[in-house]
């Protein structure tokens, strides 16, 4: 365990660096920090002064080396969308709302998963199976932001049932967790049911038969515990997926205040400062959350050293 | 009710089929034998004859793309395919167990091997999880494997092949089942550790005084342990006999085409004889002896119907309708005077 | 956006390494299964009738993508101030606008076949692109093995942590959004699962007898990877394209839903869904659900097509849903005997 960790502590730094690294170069080399600072009516000359205030006049190299310096205080500069915030503390008010909202989506996804799964599993080939396999299907095929704008055409305009943005959680937190997870519940279950068929086509189960094992308990117990090693991988997956990519849909959408919603504010306002901080945030998130993978791996499958 | 003059299983005209693209396999055709309680019966062909499948078939333990179609498995004189299938679920694991082919893959790899024994006595001995333990480790000396307290702890995949399999056994054995199934049991194994394991399934027989079906392709391992010999070919039995009687007089060209090409210590062969051809697809079995093909002695009566298991004069019996008599011509010269 | 995490087919492959070895270890037990293919895989797709429509609506997609100029009854950019928002035909409106024009005077129809174009050509050139970089690097990394092969795929694992979406939208903001730009940078996210299952299969390959046997007898390196080692990659290979397929075009059409992607004067279905969504008070949802359902449809006939292939190329997947087909119909009243 803390040889693994050796290893991969240095591994994840090495994605954290290459990350704020990466979106450093791109902000000042490709794009322009000032260009939505200062009103359109701005001169050249006040752009200038502004350049050097921020110190953007400087060689490139010696702006990367304060740039460093800054980070490893985590000091990742002033947001000018959210005016004179610091533009990490702009990124953890945004935070739990992201995090609240993933929480919502993945637990639903998992709820709904197994079961169906479970279900489909049965009979491989059989009309239910078939019904559930397409359905996963349709559910993954869906674009977020589709099913999104058709959940709102559909609840909140016509129904009235829930609002968007944010208020009473029943109100506002159901159908962005549900178009969240939607996706994730067809692939998911689509994954438990092909891992379960492949558990219970296996040879010990087959010895499991012949013990004279209850069928309830080969399933529940033997094949369950075994297929949980794959789909443990997909939810890791899922979830590190919806905190880096999704969210920024689904919270679009659905007005959800959250870091992704603020990311898509932050790059159509070019606020640079604030966007390397949701990069390195996620970035941050993105390394603990698959050492947890590997972990949770080592706690289900004792074939697993962490090396 | 159990009927106390009836052998302990008995296999009637069992009848096993697998539904492929290429067509329906005919798998197992009309198997018929018994075993009686404390007896060693081996069963013997080439892969594909459908002696694993017959054992599975035992069992209840054929799925999906296969079906048992005909005949009937009787447990003390009661049906084990009739009925909800409450008598089988009892049975299985407890008087009657399987140990399989494949070690490496028996056994879950995510449970310890203390777990594994254990569940089968919590499950039909009712057994507490303390209780339990002390039997496993017992269990586990009892197949002969060091330092039994250690071992209960272990993971599958911290044992070797042959350790694998001494578990397996150890699992079948947790009840003191009445049958053994032992299908192949040593053919994944290392040569050394087949001899272990087959003498621990012999000792063990004695011990227990268990009775044992012996799945194997290897006539070696029939000659030192079983009482009779079924020889299994194209999902037929050809011919059942003793273990005596087959070795030193087998009447079933097949039986002795199998003979000629094992290697025997007790009888020195001049050289070991392969079988030309290769078995019929049994997709399309034909209608005759399903050996014919590849026999020397099949005549058009061979090839145009199908010979039954007859009661030879000595007891054995045979289906051929030119089975080498019993006080007749050495099995070496059989099938290569060719007609 | 990935459709399936990449270690899942890393994962699938380990579960089709054990099955075969299980395969291996039984064959010879029940019977053996023969990989007798009846009329070849493509019957089994006729047979098969959702892979079959799948197939047909894509052909029938990048038909209409390819005739989009010749299709489309006008510029999918015209703005006709005097024809905006005419019904469809079916609702009085004329053949010249078969789905009427939307608040700008587009005409909808042009648009959703511009669409497709944008859709179907980002998805084909980023799966070519991203998947020849892909297998090459998997090829030499696998091939090679020992150090290099820690350090490339060392790289690959740090890239796949990297929030692919966030730093694509960043990009696409700052160079500006095109068909060029979202497919480059698409394609330069899109490569490791490629690379990932191609090292695989070739670590796999290696360790079979008669790869080691073609390298004893001195075949050069090349010829062994491609003639033993490729043919492996196939059908893995197939699959996984198509997948990829449909996740590059669920990726394109979210940035340019976002206004990060494909911008005007290009055509495409995302953007189409967010402008409609933007003016969805004119009350015509019709013009949101148009692009959604097509985009939706395009990426299920993909997923189909791909679960289908996953079936039709592997032999014993094959056999396993025939003898299910076997068993639900007939053969199991067959009478005992």
């Amino acid at each position: 365990m803390g040889r693994y960790l050796l290893k991969r502590l240095p591994q994840g730094m090495v994605v954290i660096f290459g990350v704020t690294v990466f979106v450093f170069i791109v902000t000042r080399v490709v794009g322009d920090p000032v260009k939505f600072m200062l009103p359109l009516s701005a001169t050249a000359e006040q752009r200038a002064a502004q350049r050097h205030v921020m110190g953007l006049d400087r060689p490139i190299l010696a702006q990367f080396w304060s740039f460093l310096g800054d980070v490893i205080h985590l000091d990742f500069g002033t947001s000018t969308y959210v005016r004179g915030k610091a533009a990490l503390s702009v990124v953890f008010d945004y935070l739990p709302r992201t995090l609240q909202l993933v929480a919502a989506g993945m637990v639903l996804a998992v709820v709904l998963s197994i079961p169906l799964g479970l279900l489909a599993s049965r009979k491989p080939g059989g009309a239910l199976d078939r019904a559930l396999t397409s359905l996963s299907l349709v559910g993954l095929s869906m674009p977020q932001f589709f099913l999104g704008s058709v959940l709102v055409i559909a609840f909140t305009v016509k129904l009235q049932w829930f609002q968007t943005g944010v208020g009473p959680l029943h109100r506002h937190l159901v159908l962005p967790a549900v178009c969240l997870a939607l996706p994730a519940v067809g692939r998911l279950a689509m994954l438990v049911r092909s891992s379960m068929i492949d558990e219970l086509n296996s040879q010990y189960v087959k010895v499991l038969k012949a013990k004279g094992m209850p069928a309830r308990r080969i399933l529940a117990v033997h094949a369950l515990r075994n297929a949980g090693i794959p789909y443990v991988t997909l939810l890791g997956w899922e979830i590190i997926r919806a905190l880096a990519g999704f969210t920024v849909v689904v919270e679009s959408v659905f007005a959800w205040p959250g870091i992704g919603f603020m990311a898509k504010q932050a790059i159509a306002q070019q606020d640079f400062y604030l966007i390397q901080a949701i990069v390195f945030v996620v970035a941050v998130m993105v390394v603990v959350l698959n050492i947890l993978i590997d972990v949770s791996y080592k706690l289900l499958d004792p074939r697993v050293t962490l090396r | 009710m159990t009927d106390a003059d009836a052998p302990l299983l008995q296999v009637k005209h069992l009848f096993v089929k697998f539904f492929t693209r290429r067509g329906t396999v005919h798998a197992v055709r009309d198997v018929s034998f018994d075993i009686a309680r404390g007896e060693t019966l081996g069963l013997v062909g080439e892969s594909g004859s459908g002696k694993s499948v017959t054992a599975q078939a035992l069992m209840g333990l054929i799925d999906l793309p296969g079906r048992i179609t005909g005949g009937d498995v009787r447990w003390h004189g009661q049906s084990l395919l009739e009925g909800d299938g409450s008598l089988l679920r009892r049975v299985r694991g407890q008087e009657i167990a399987m140990v399989f082919q494949d070690p490496m893959t028996s056994l879950n790899p995510l449970f310890t091997v203390g777990t594994q024994i254990g569940e089968v006595l919590r499950r039909h001995r009712k057994m507490t999880r303390a209780a339990a333990r002390t039997r496993v480790i017992e269990l586990l000396d009892l197949v002969g494997l060091s330092n039994p307290g250690q071992r209960v702890d272990q993971y599958p995949h911290e044992l070797s092949g042959g350790m694998r399999q001494r578990v397996l056994i150890a699992m079948a054995l947790a009840c003191e089942p009445q049958l053994l199934i032992a299908d192949e049991p040593t053919t994944a194994l290392d040569v050394t550790i087949q001899a272990q394991i087959l003498e621990l399934i012999a000792d063990l027989q004695q011990r227990l005084g268990l009775a044992v079906l012996m799945i194997t392709h290897d006539l070696g391992v029939v000659a030192g342990l079983c009482d009779r010999v079924a020889v299994m070919y194209s999902g037929k039995i050809v011919e059942l006999a003793t273990a005596d009687d087959l070795f030193h007089r087998p009447a079933h060209p097949y039986s002795a085409g199998l003979l000629r090409s094992t290697p025997r210590l007790d009888v020195v062969i001049p050289r070991l004889v392969s079988i030309e051809g290769s078995p019929p697809d049994l997709v399309s079995p034909p209608v005759g002896c399903a050996f014919a093909e590849r026999c020397h002695l099949a005549t058009e009566e061979c090839r145009e119907s199908m010979p039954g298991l007859h009661f030879q004069d000595d007891g054995r019996k045979v289906a051929c309708w030119r089975p080498f008599e019993a006080e007749g011509p050495a099995p070496v010269t059989a099938g290569e005077g060719g007609r | 956006m990935s459709y399936q995490h990449p270690d899942q087919y890393s994962a699938g492959r380990a579960e089709a390494e054990h099955a075969e070895e299980t395969e291996e270890a039984r064959s010879g037990r029940p019977f053996e299964i023969e990989a007798a293919t009846h009329g070849g895989p493509f019957r089994e797709l006729v047979r098969d009738k959702l892979g079959m429509t799948a197939l047909v609506v894509l052909v029938v997609l990048v038909l209409a993508a390819i005739l989009a100029p010749w299709l489309a009854p006008s510029d999918p950019n015209k703005i006709g101030p005097r024809i905006r928002m005419r019904p469809p035909v079916w609702h009085g409106g004329t053949w010249s606008h078969p789905l009427g024009t939307d608040w700008q005077g587009y005409d909808v129809l042009s648009r959703l076949l511009y669409g497709a174009r944008t859709s179907l050509f980002i998805g084909t050139v980023v799966v070519l692109v991203a998947g020849t970089a892909g297998v090459l690097y998997g090829l030499y990394a696998g091939y090679r093995g020992g150090r290099a092969d820690r350090w490339l795929m060392g790289w690959v694992d740090v890239q796949v942590s990297f929030p692919g979406l966030l730093l694509a939208m960043l990009l696409i903001a700052l160079v500006g959004g095109s068909v060029l730009s979202v497919t480059a940078i698409l394609a330069v996210n899109g490569w490791m699962v490629f690379a990932r299952l191609t090292r695989g299969v070739v670590l796999a390959a290696k360790e079979r007898p008669y790869v080691e046997a073609a390298e004893i007898v001195g075949c050069t390196p090349r010829r062994v990877v491609f003639t033993h080692i490729l043919p492996n990659l196939i059908t893995p290979l197939a699959t996984l394209s198509v997948l990829e397929f449909a996740r590059i075009i669920l990726a394109e059409a979210a940035l340019s839903y976002l206004g990060l992607g494909i911008q005007y004067p290009g055509v495409s279905w995302g953007l189409d869904v967010a402008r409609a969504q933007d003016h969805e008070l004119f009350g015509n949802q019709w013009l949101i659900l148009y692009p959604g359902i097509l985009l939706s449809i395009t990426v299920l006939s993909a997923n189909l097509l791909s679960s289908w292939m996953r079936v039709a190329l592997d032999p014993q997947e094959r056999e396993k849903r025939f003898a299910g087909r076997a068993i639900r119909g007939g053969a199991a009243a067959e009478p005992g005997t």
